[in-house]
Formats: C-alpha cells, structure tokens, sequence
C-alpha cells in the first residue's frame, strides 16, 4: 500500500526523522490558514501516488490523455523549463495568498506527469510546507534486498533526482550498506554512511539519527521501502526530509490495523477496488478485451503471456488463489464483467491447493446469478477434475471448452475478435 | 536418488487446519511416508492414524521425522519454521501465501545459524515422483517418475511444465517449486545447482517469473557449472510494470526484473528459452533428442 508524501512525513517525524514543518490541506483556505502560521513563506505540493509533480500539467478530466501523450512524446515539455499556470503540481508561495492561489489552482484537477499514466491523478490534498533555502540534495532510502534477505540502505550526495537516473548515469554514486537484522541499526551504520556522503561535525550526527529514524518507520510501519528525496542540507545547516515516500508490505497489514485508515481508495483503479471490496484480492486491470480467471500468479502471468502470443491482448491479471467458496468464482466474473472493454473470458484452472470442481460451481453459479454476453472459454486441470467436468457437463451452459494452454488462448483470441 | 526428498523422507505436516488435513491426506495415499502432525492444542489426538504433537520436537524425538511442511496461516508461519529449525529438521518446506517480508528477513537471518534448509515460503512444495514422495500441495497424477529436474517460482506453472513434459512421455525426478516472495529460503540457483549436482537428473526445466534478479543469478551458475540441457520459461513478458502480479516478488522494479532481460541472460548461459509457455514440454523433447 502507496501512502502520500504527507502520511509517509507523518510516520517519519513519529520516529524521529526532522522534516520540514509543514500539513496537509484540502481546501485554498485551508492553505492559506497554514501558511500564514508557517510564517507565509510555504511550498504548496499536490499529494498524489506519483512523481514527477514538479513538472506535471494540471488539466480538466477530459485533456489527461492528450496531455500525457504531449509529456512523454516530446522530452522539451518535460524539461521543467516551460512556464504557464497550468505547469507544475508543486508550487512556491510567500503569503499566505499566493498559497490560497497556488491551491486553488491545484486543487480539483487532474495532475498529469509522465508518471501517472493517461487518466492523470485528481487531486484532493495539497501539503504545505515551511520554503527551505537548500544548500546541498542528498537521496536517503531503505529496501528490503530480496537476495540477501536482509533490509539495504541506499544513500547518494546526488539526490534530487529519480535514483534510477543516477543508477543509470553515475551508479558508482550509490552507497549501500546493508543492516544485519539481529544487531538491527547500530551507530556505526549511520557513521559510515555519513563519512561516505562528505558530512562531518554536527551534520553528521544530523544525518545519523534521520538515518536510524528511517530505519525505524520501515520496523515499526512493516514498510517494503522508505525514501527520503531530496533529503536536504539547508543554509543555516539543518539536515532535513523536504520529500518522503512509503510503501507499506501488503501482507503485513493484519498487524497494522491502525494504518489501513491511510489507503486512498480514489487512487486506485476503481474495477481494482471493487475487485478489493469483493474479495477478489490478486486482480490488476489492463488495456485489452479477453478477461482472465486464473489460479496462481505464475499461470496468470503466462496466461497473458499465452494471449498476446495467440494474438490477443488480455483485459486483466487474476489470479484466483486456493478459492474454497464458489462465490469468489462469481465476484471475479462479476468485476471482469463491469469491464465495457470484456469481449471473451478465458477460464484457466490448473488445480493444485485449488479445486477444480469448487471452479466449475462457481461459473456455473454466476451464469445463474447474472448475465454473462460473452464467451466464456474454460480449461480446467488438475485436483478434482473428473468431479468439475460433470458438473460442467451437466450444467449444459454454452462454455468454450480446451484441454490445453494454447488452445485455450486461441479459442478466447478467436471468440473476442468474433464480437 | 532424485534431490530433497526420496524414499528416506519421514514428513510431519504442521497446520492441521482444513488444508493441511486436506494435502496430508493426499500425501499418504500418494504414496508420501507421513509420520507425524503438530497442532498446539490438540496433542494426544491423530489424523487417519497419524500422531498429533503439541511440539515440532516433541514430533522429531518420537518419529524420526526428517522432513517438515507448513500450512500455518500467515501470522505465524515465521514462528512455524522457526519452531521446526530449533527442533532439527533438516529440510522445511514452507506453502504459506502472504507471511510480511519483515518476518521473512527475521526467518532467513535466523536460519544462517541452523542446519535446515527452507523450501519457500508461498510454494507448491517439493516432490520426487520415482519414490511417491510429496511433500507440497501439487496434483500427484500429473507427475511421471523420470529424469528431468524442475525448478519453479510459481505453483500452477510447475503443474503446468510438468503436464506437458508427462504428456510427451517425458517423466522428471525432482520438481522444486521454490516459491513466489522476495525473500524465498532456497533461491533458484541453489536448486539448479543441486539438479546439476544430482546423477539422476539429465536435463532441468527452469520457470522464472518477472521481478528481482534471482533469475540472472541462475543464469551466471549455469554458464559456469551446468552441462545438462536446461529449457526456461520467464512469464509476465506482458506485464505492466510498477504492479505486483499477485506474487509478492513479481513486480518489474529495475532492468533485472524484465522479462527479456531474464531471457537474454539465460539465453546467453546457454539455456534454451521457449517464449510459450505452452510449448515448455515440446522444446524438452526437442532438447533431449
């Protein structure tokens, strides 16, 4: 689970890394309020699950395409020197006026940056924060190194930039330094990262203890990376976070109940959220028109795999997991179906902890439950086959049936072109 | 003598809830020497026959047991395999889907001072079809006994593989699923190494999967050390990237993780790729000869 850089400050200033001063707003006037307490000289920063705001166009819903389309094909409206009112998410301001403006214009539109994809972000919050006079970008961040197994802070003195930019130009630039699990951060993590970044005296203790902080919200917050860009040298000498981000591991939110109240709904993909209400966990919508009901993540994965190379372009990722209630069954045709794009579902069970009849139930069930105008192409293996094949059988529904993985793809590419 | 487990297997399966009973049940009738199950409040009781114990040692000193599986849910499944390495056993194989990365950062940190070897965690499990020895949650039927080796991060795709190889006559020894997390106990190239390294395994089907560079490190192993013919498959060519494809591991986040990287770099180790996954068994028929 994304949070926005306002949750993601909050969680670390909680453990003990120095921010700027700065909350969140959603309203001009709001903004105005909290930048006439920062002392009028703010930054108004549009909060949304994306980078590149700073560059990012502000537009209506129905300019996002054409605008992400200019943004990624021409690199000169990306180069942050073009001007205009509807240019940049993130804004300086020094009143509490200009602030109020800054959010008026940011607010309630759609914010387009060659990361967010065509649909843009509508944008609900804005965060102001105090100005900082920057002396010098750093890049603080910590992930898990599914290799080692262990967690890896990253540092670099050339932050303020995408970390993959600097990978790719400079990758000699990146420090890593990976913490032992059972020792957890000892000072002397901190000390060496900051004699490698160039920092000494007081900034070194500065930069040390927002280092152990860091390392602290990945531990207390179950997060799979903290990030820290640009993590900021100020004038009169203060080490500070001006940027954050956070994502917190998924399969740890069991323990984070208190944390489930920062997931931003109006981020996500409204068929996914749906999917998410419905108990229909592993489901990521896609640009094409054959619907996928698949068990497993690796065969949902080959299975669009298996589309594309029939010709096919698949309208989603599912993987059904080990369903022990056909109503699963029911509820992933039932999202697949809110889809206008669906012209074909394909059907791809290869039963292991799955069971195969349980499959078979629920098409069924969902052919009785609602209407189903597509073909729907089924091929069922594995665990409790004989028992899903009478039922199917007996069912006497109009279901596309294929023994194997290609032949499968190829019948859903076939019945999708044919509507 | 096929790898990891073999007519010597002695399993105990812990987490004895309606999977676990369900797949203990189906490892006993395909053949599987199950000896023991672990339930912390229901010692003293058995299932068809089978001992229940509160404890992972309690189970090893009165059964010899050798072999562990777990189907403990999520929370405490990192308690599970830690309970199971304190007791002794040598090799644990993990099915539980979703335990938190920090636990597994605490499991893999933890198991560096212990004996055991971990399969998984989110895995199909381990299974040598020549002894009838399934320790994991895979339909048995579709499994032949022979002499190709499979290595899979993904469950239904070892099923998948294996379908195809049976149905070109093409039986295997050992089929590793290895597991689908960021942070699994065995990684891909521990597994290919020990195919490579076994005398009963000419020929290894390798299946990757989008995300991390676990692949590319397969592949620096098998250019150095491995003779035998090697097919791989990598799925998610045609996944978006930034995404998790339900595997937590599955999410394309560096050049590493994308699907033709993977293949380049197996390419270039000598591995035959199939870019199907659908034609994984003809291109091991066409690499046997």
């Amino acid at each position: 689970m994304k949070l926005h850089e306002y949750q993601a400050r909050d969680l670390l200033a909680q453990n003990g890394v120095a921010v700027t001063a700065g909350r969140v707003a959603s309203t001009p006037a709001e903004a105005k309020a909290i930048a006439a307490e920062l002392g009028g000289k703010v930054v108004v920063k549009a909060q949304i699950h994306a980078g590149g705001r700073g560059k990012g166009r502000l537009v209506s819903e129905s300019e996002t395409a054409a605008m992400y389309e200019k943004l990624t094909t021409d690199p000169a409206n990306n180069s942050g020197q073009v001007k205009g009112d509807r240019v940049g998410g993130v804004r300086l301001a020094d009143t509490p006026e200009e602030a109020e403006q800054a959010a008026a214009a940011i607010l309630g539109k759609h914010l387009v940056s060659i990361q967010t994809g065509p649909e843009g972000k509508l944008v609900n919050r804005v965060l102001v924060a105090e100005q900082t006079d920057i002396a010098k970008e750093y890049y603080l961040a910590i992930i898990i190194d599914g290799a080692q197994g262990s967690p890896l802070i990253m540092a670099s003195a050339e932050g303020g930039q995408e970390i993959e930019v600097v990978a790719a130009n400079n990758p000699g630039a990146i420090i890593r330094e990976a913490i032992n699990p059972a020792a957890g951060f000892e000072p002397y993590v901190g000390r060496t990262l900051a004699a490698s970044l160039g920092f000494s005296g007081d900034q070194a203790a500065q930069f040390s203890a927002i280092a152990e902080g860091l390392y602290n919200t990945l531990v207390a917050s179950d997060a799979s990376l903290v990030e820290i860009n640009p993590l900021a040298v100020t004038d009169d000498g203060r080490v500070v976070a001006v940027d954050a981000k956070l994502t917190i591991d998924d399969n740890a939110m069991f323990r984070h109940k208190d944390l489930a109240e920062l997931r931003d709904k109006t981020e996500e993909d409204p068929l996914e959220v749906l999917a998410q209400d419905l108990g229909v966990a592993n489901f990521i919508k896609l640009e094409g028109n054959i619907g996928c009901v698949v068990n497993g993540a690796g065969l949902a994965m080959a299975t669009m795999d298996t589309i594309k190379l029939a010709g096919g372009e698949p309208a989603n990722f599912l993987d059904i997991g080990t369903v022990n209630d056909p109503q699963r069954v029911v509820n992933a045709l039932k999202v697949i179906l809110e889809d206008e794009s669906v012209k074909a579902i394909l059907v791809n069970i290869f039963g292991g902890m799955a069971r195969v009849d349980i499959i078979a139930q629920g098409v069924i069930m969902a052919h009785e439950q609602m209407k189903i105008d597509v073909p729907v192409v089924m091929r069922l293996v594995g665990t409790n086959l004989a028992e899903g094949e009478k039922l199917v059988e007996e069912s006497g529904l109009p279901l596309i049936r294929a023994k194997e993985l290609a032949e499968a793809a190829q019948k859903a590419v076939e019945a999708a072109n044919a509507a | 003598m096929a790898v990891l487990v073999d007519a010597e297997t002695r399993l105990l399966v812990q987490g004895i809830g309606t999977e676990g009973t369900n797949h203990l049940r189906r490892s006993v009738a395909y053949g599987t020497n199950v000896v023991a199950a672990i339930h912390p409040r229901r010692g003293g009781e058995d299932v068809d026959g089978i001992p229940i114990f509160t404890t992972a040692e309690q189970a090893v000193s009165a059964t010899g047991a050798n072999v562990g599986i777990i189907f403990v849910p999520a929370p405490g499944a990192a308690d599970a395999i830690l309970e199971e390495a304190a007791a002794g056993i040598p090799l644990i194989v993990c099915i539980t889907e979703g335990i938190p990365v920090l636990d597994m950062v605490k499991v893999k940190a933890a198991l560096r001072a212990t004996k055991s070897t971990l399969i998984g965690p989110n895995c199909p499990g381990v299974i040598t079809p020549g002894t009838k020895t399934r320790v994991g949650i895979m339909p048995g039927d579709v499994f032949l006994p022979g002499r190709v080796g499979v290595v899979s991060r993904s469950g239904t795709l070892v099923y998948e593989v294996v379908a195809q190889l049976t149905a070109e006559g093409i039986g295997q020894s050992t089929c590793i699923g290895v597991g689908g997390d960021p942070i699994i106990g065995t990684p891909q190239i521990e597994a290919v190494r020990m195919l490579n390294e076994d005398p009963d395994t000419d020929a290894i089907v390798m299946v990757g999967e989008i995300g991390g560079s676990a692949e590319q490190e397969a592949a620096r192993y098998i250019k150095e050390h491995v003779k035998k013919p090697v097919v791989a498959f990598i799925a998610g060519a045609t996944a978006p990237p930034g995404r998790r494809m339900g595997h937590a591991g599955a999410i394309i986040s560096g050049e590493d993780g994308k699907a033709e990287n993977k293949k380049a770099a197996l390419r270039a180790a000598g591995a035959i790729v199939s870019d199907s996954p659908a034609e994984i068994g003809i291109t091991m028929k066409k690499a046997l000869g």
